[in-house]
């Protein structure tokens, strides 16, 4: 059949017919022993090398995860040589060559985590397990993040972040193997801040409804902090299900609540409906306290975006990139995605193509796939040219330290896409901060653990 | 093994052959590789424990996935609190969830029917929706319980500092990761079976058929059933939890999604497509819609366009657009309508289609339809 | 504090129309035909499709490319012109803002034809089958529903604008001559409100007031006798259902605007109607009205933050809670029949 994509290699051969006849007795002993030593999980041997795609295509966020699968099947493209070259010109500095990594040619797994960090993690482990991936990368949730990436940490493969927002993924989950481009909710409140503080003054009484999980607990947190920074009060911060669907009995008693602005820390279709239904309740026809009531979205993306449709209308909130940026990196990954898919670029497809070459990039500097020498090679690099200015891959926490955005409902798009204007890039000096504020550990690159 | 029937040896010989010799029938379908193998043992523990419930009494419970999410919870806080050895996690696991189970049923089984079948739905969703939010402390909600460096551990720091790296489950020392952790979930599998075919075949068992076909009269017969239900329920649980930490000593992380409704819809699906009520059934069931979890789904377009290149030019592209619906993110459309097939043909599942099979080429030489369950082959059906 | 609570209480009051009209589809099939339909979250968004499709319709364009122009990434421009508008002008405009409620048009001949090909089709043959296998085939059909409008419609939601002019909120504090711009609440969900009035009223008058409703009650009672007396029973069931389907359906429609459909939304929405049926009693139409309503106003008020306070989490299981607790009280929840379902 042509479901078993690797053949019968002569080790699983030996592996499975020995388990078979040792049975459960000994079996343990063998294995972990590594008797058929490769210094590393998933050392390609081979011309090729297998990448890992762990990505949503059904669930609450199945938009992003397509998106981002077009970004990834792109940057292998571009990796191997074939297309347009896409950012590898713009790469400074660059040790990409655009024939393969270290030679081999690029080739990718997918599975669909479903949005559920369970999932997520089996699709992961599959991918390494039997495909062979030497690396993973993908995810639109920051549950699925943390959990795939502390299973990575435990097979001892590097694992490339895509879209996960929460302070916790490069915070207090933070693992040596796990590497994050994407922002994340602190960032985006001091982002935000300042803008909030100019638009709608400094005399403001926040409502805060925010998702029940963790990831809506960092960003609520860090709104709050930095809001009460400029002077606002919080009157009230008040938790809903996820997946609510009719949000209507938490923003009923906003009204009546002297609140004058609305932060909802709310992503994907709660987002979309949270907003919908608030706008429905006249909430942006309101005034209290003598001034117009407004709705903050802490984090948007363009998707969200098209599907609250006219909602989203001169509401702030922030992103990683938008495609509409006019600097060189932006606007060759714009074009080069727009030839291949017919439509501009979202947030989530940046922060994964970015993902792929900077990894590729680290592999041909540290000269070997060995992974305690790729994550060497990635802490600590600065490299510039991807869109998000001069950027830093921190080695205390492993997070991108760049310039971010802050985003406004475009008034008056001009095409379906066109749903977000860039109203202040807030520079990397402005969102660095402190790693020692969010604890964890990274643990150690080596020994380097074995998998199966 | 004492008073076993010939049968009921052979059945479990057979069982135990075709789980330990996984590795080598599974290779040339792709499945093969430890995670999906151990998939396949644990959820054919939780679908055996589960028609111990169903099967036997008749009982259908919406809410099993919430005693497989403690049991998980549980191994994992072991690990945490005590020592990454499996055996005391696996213990504590099965203790908890079945006090868990105990209370549910106990309230759950003063009704019957659709109202039994709500109550545990509800007991199970609350439990969801607890352990998503407000029990974060617990449960680290959406992220999932997680091992860390960090870690008390307060047995294993008695003899001796932790190894350096990202801690995993053990078992006396040995690592439990790839085939290792197959054959460790194996055993467990095949000592479930082995329990559930003893409780079948035991005046107990006897006992839940009994409030199957006809509860009333059981009860005039002045049996107070409510206590074998309520034992019935108990041990389904317990098995569940075994599940459940199971799959924390494969993976150590427990994520509350596993106690969502639809994971318990899933072990219902997996024991009514095998056949409710057989032993065999059930694995077979848990093993087929684990197979196309993992399996199917991971199929695209281009191996599709591998599959069907035979096809000439333009044929070859329509077979690969319709196909496409049914494998890969459609994987769940071919469950679905294999699903309502064998509900409207096959009631019994897919053992009740191996028996009407075995019953064509036996006709001939034999007449007597077997005394009571017939007991089903043996071979693992693909 | 007075403006909070009343305005929890109508929410309440809206959100419990909204249950009792999925719960009477539900309730309706079951005290008919004997059927536990699990595929009725699946029926109610069929319904909601109906209107996605019905806009997607009225808004086809012609799109023509123009190569002399460029997108801002790199592809020729595509100009495009809607067709509608260009067919009926004015009419047109005004029939793509009342898109929602005029799909309902299409709605009921759909729904009517979906309903009564799947009881013929399959059903039909479950009436003397255990409830259990009832369940489970109606599931199965709900997966394969969902699956299918997953290809066909995508995975994400698709939003449904509502008519501009029911936008916004309505003062209904001025209206019952309180202070302005305090009890305030959206238009659309006071129509949603009526709607639901409207069809639970017209269901019952249907049942209670015509010989066909009285025919099928009778059959409710006591299928035999009535099939004896020579009435073709078979045919009315078959039409309640697919009457059921179609108030399924028309209810997915008119919720579009509030929740934008995707094809999971069906599933979200049936363990919902389930408790509210199991809760108001199985097979009883009043009952499943009742329980709407009290799940509706229940979970209303505990979520306001003072409850919450009180009880943390209580707004993530109050639903279940209640059903717990009712269940246990009263074994046939609020007006259950004895002996229905216990089997």
């Amino acid at each position: 059949m042509t479901l078993l994509k690797r053949g019968l290699s002569r080790r699983r051969v030996l592996q499975t017919g020995m388990a078979g006849i040792i049975g459960t007795g000994i079996a343990p002993m063998v294995f972990t022993k590594g008797a058929w030593a490769q210094e590393f999980c998933n050392n390609p041997t081979g011309d090729t090398v297998t990448i890992g795609l762990n990505l949503p295509l059904t669930g609450a966020y199945a938009e992003e995860g397509a998106d981002e699968q077009k970004a990834y099947e792109l940057a292998i493209a571009h990796l191997n040589g074939e297309g347009d070259g896409g950012l590898i010109s713009v790469l400074t500095p660059t040790a990409l060559t655009g024939k393969g990594i270290l030679g081999k040619k690029v080739a990718f797994v997918t599975s669909d985590s479903q949005t559920k960090s369970d999932v997520a993690r089996a699709g992961a482990t599959r991918m390494i397990e039997r495909d062979g991936a030497i690396m993973i990368t993908g995810g639109s949730s920051s549950g699925e993040a943390i959990a795939v990436q502390g299973l990575c940490q435990e097979l001892g493969v590097i694992f490339m972040a895509g879209l996960t927002h929460s302070n916790d993924t490069t915070g207090k989950d933070k693992r040596r193997y796990g590497f994050r481009h994407f922002f994340n909710a602190y960032q985006s409140g001091i982002g935000l801040g300042p803008i909030l503080g100019q638009e709608y003054g400094t005399d403001r009484r926040a409502y805060h409804l925010t998702a029940d999980y963790t990831w809506g607990w960092t960003q609520e947190e860090s709104m709050k902090a930095a809001t009460e920074a400029l002077g606002w009060q919080t009157a009230e911060a008040v938790r809903t299900p996820l997946g609510a669907a009719d949000f209507s009995q938490y923003l009923t008693p906003v009204l009546n609540s002297g609140a004058d602005v609305l932060i909802l820390n709310h992503y994907g279709n709660d987002m979309v409906n949270s907003l919908t239904q608030a706008i429905q309740f006249g909430m942006r026809d309101r005034e209290a306290n003598g001034k117009t009531f407004e709705i903050v979205v802490p984090l948007f993306s363009e998707l969200m975006a098209k599907g609250a449709g006219e909602n989203i209308k001169g509401i702030f909130g922030t992103s990683n990139w938008h495609w509409n940026l006019q600097d060189p990196g932006s606007i060759a990954f714009t074009k080069s995605f727009g030839a291949a898919y017919g439509s501009p670029p979202s947030q989530a497809a940046h922060t994964a193509y970015v993902q792929t070459l900077l990894y590729a990039d680290a592999v041909e500097r540290a000269g070997t796939f060995y992974p305690p020498e790729v994550i060497k090679a990635l802490e600590g690099h600065e490299f510039d040219g991807m869109g998000n200015g001069r950027t830093l891959y921190r080695a205390e926490d492993h997070q991108c330290m760049k310039s971010i955005l802050v985003v406004r409902g475009n008034e008056n798009p001009t095409s379906e896409y066109d749903v977000l204007n860039v109203v202040q890039e807030v520079d990397r000096e402005a969102t660095t901060y402190d790693p020692a504020i969010f604890g964890g550990d990274l643990g150690p690159a080596e020994p380097v653990p074995l998998c199966a | 093994m004492l008073a076993m029937s010939r049968n009921d040896i052979l059945l479990f010989l057979g069982f135990t052959i075709a789980v330990l010799a996984m590795p080598i029938w599974l290779q040339p379908f792709g499945a093969a590789y430890p995670d999906l193998l151990q998939r396949f043992m644990i959820f054919g523990i939780f679908a055996v424990g589960f028609n111990i419930l169903f099967g036997l009494t008749g009982y259908l419970s919406f809410g099993h996935a919430a005693f497989f999410g403690v049991g998980s919870y549980t191994a994992v806080w072991s690990f945490k609190l005590l020592s990454l050895d499996a055996i005391p996690a696996m213990l504590f696991a099965i203790a908890v969830s079945g006090v868990f189970a105990l209370v549910i049923g106990y309230l759950s089984l003063r009704r019957s029917g659709i109202y039994f079948s709500i109550l545990t739905l509800a007991f199970a969703q609350m439990s969801y929706n607890l352990a998503y939010s407000v029990l974060t402390p617990i449960t680290n909600g959406e992220t999932g319980l997680q091992l860390t460096l960090a870690d008390p551990r307060h047995v294993d720091r008695m003899f001796g500092e932790a190894m350096p790296g990202q801690p995993v489950p053990t078992l006396l020392g040995q690592s439990l990761g790839g085939f290792a952790g197959f054959y460790f979930c194996a055993g467990f599998l095949i000592i479930a079976f082995f329990i559930a075919q003893r409780i079948t075949n035991s005046p107990f068992g006897m006992m839940l058929k009994g409030i199957k076909s006809n509860q009333t009269r059981m009860n005039y017969t002045g049996f107070n059933t409510k206590p074998y239900t309520l034992a019935a329920f108990v041990i389904s649980g317990m098995y569940a939890g075994l599940a459940g930490a199971l799959l924390a000593v494969t993976d150590p992380l427990a994520g509350a999604e596993r106690m969502q409704w639809t994971a318990s819809g899933e072990v219902v699906l997996m024991t009514i497509l095998g056949g409710a009520g057989t032993l065999v059934g059930p694995v077979i069931g848990a093993w087929l819609i684990k197979y196309f979890e993992n399996i199917f789904s991971a199929i695209n377009e281009t191996i599709l366009a591998r599959f069907w290149d035979f096809l000439p030019d333009g044929l070859d592209h329509a077979a690969v657009v319709v196909s496409s619906k049914f494998v890969g993110e459609g994987w769940f459309l071919t469950l679905g309508l294999v699903f309502v097939l064998i509900v409207v043909f096959l009631p019994g599942g897919i053992m009740e289609g191996v028996r009407r099979i075995a019953h064509l080429f036996n006709r001939p030489d034999k007449s007597s339809p077997s005394q009571g369950k017939a007991a089903p082959q043996p071979q693992p059906a693909e | 504090m007075f403006e909070v609570i009343f305005l929890q209480f109508l929410n309440g009051l809206d959100k419990g129309a909204a249950y009792a009209l999925i719960a009477l589809g539900l309730t309706l099939v079951f005290g008919t035909l004997g059927v536990v339909n699990f595929a009725h979250g699946a029926l109610f968004m069929l319904g909601a499709f109906c209107a996605v499709l019905f806009r997607q319709l009225l808004t086809m364009e012609t799109v023509t490319i123009d190569p002399t122009q460029l997108s801002p990434w790199g592809q020729p421009l595509e100009v495009r012109a809607p067709l509608v508008q260009a067919w009926f002008g004015d009419f047109g405009a005004v029939l793509v803002n009342y898109s929602v409620p005029a799909s309902i048009i299409i709605t009921i001949p759909i729904m009517l034809v979906v309903g009564i090909a799947l009881e013929r089709g399959i059903i039909k043959h479950f009436y003397k089958r255990p409830h259990a296998e009832q369940i489970l085939v109606t599931f199965g059909l709900a997966i394969v529903a969902q699956e299918v409008i997953k290809s066909f419609f995508g995975p994400n939601p698709i939003p449904q604008p509502m008519p501009t002019d029911l936008r916004g909120a309505a003062d209904i504090g001025a209206w019952l001559g309180m202070q302005a711009n305090v009890i305030t609440y959206p238009i659309w969900r006071l129509v949603y409100f009526l709607f639901a009035g409207v069809i639970i009223g017209a269901v019952f008058a249907f049942l209670q007031f015509t010989t066909f409703g009285m025919v099928v009650r009778a059959g409710m009672a006591d299928r035999e006798t009535v099939g004896l007396l020579g009435i073709n029973i078979d045919r009315r069931f078959t039409i309640m259902f697919g009457l059921a389907a179609v108030v399924a359906g028309v209810a997915g429609v008119m919720y579009t605007p509030l929740l934008p459909p995707n094809y999971h939304i069906g599933m979200d929405f049936l363990v919902l109607s389930f408790v509210v049926v199991v809760v108001g009693g199985m097979g009883s139409l009043p009952g499943a009205v009742a329980a709407g309503f009290l799940l509706g106003i229940l979970q209303s008020f505990a979520s306001m933050t003072q409850v919450k306070a009180l009880i943390p989490g209580i707004d993530q299981i109050i639903i279940y809670l209640v059903a717990v607790v009712i269940l246990l009280v009263l074994p046939r929840g609020l007006f259950g029949r004895r002996g229905v379902m216990e089997a």
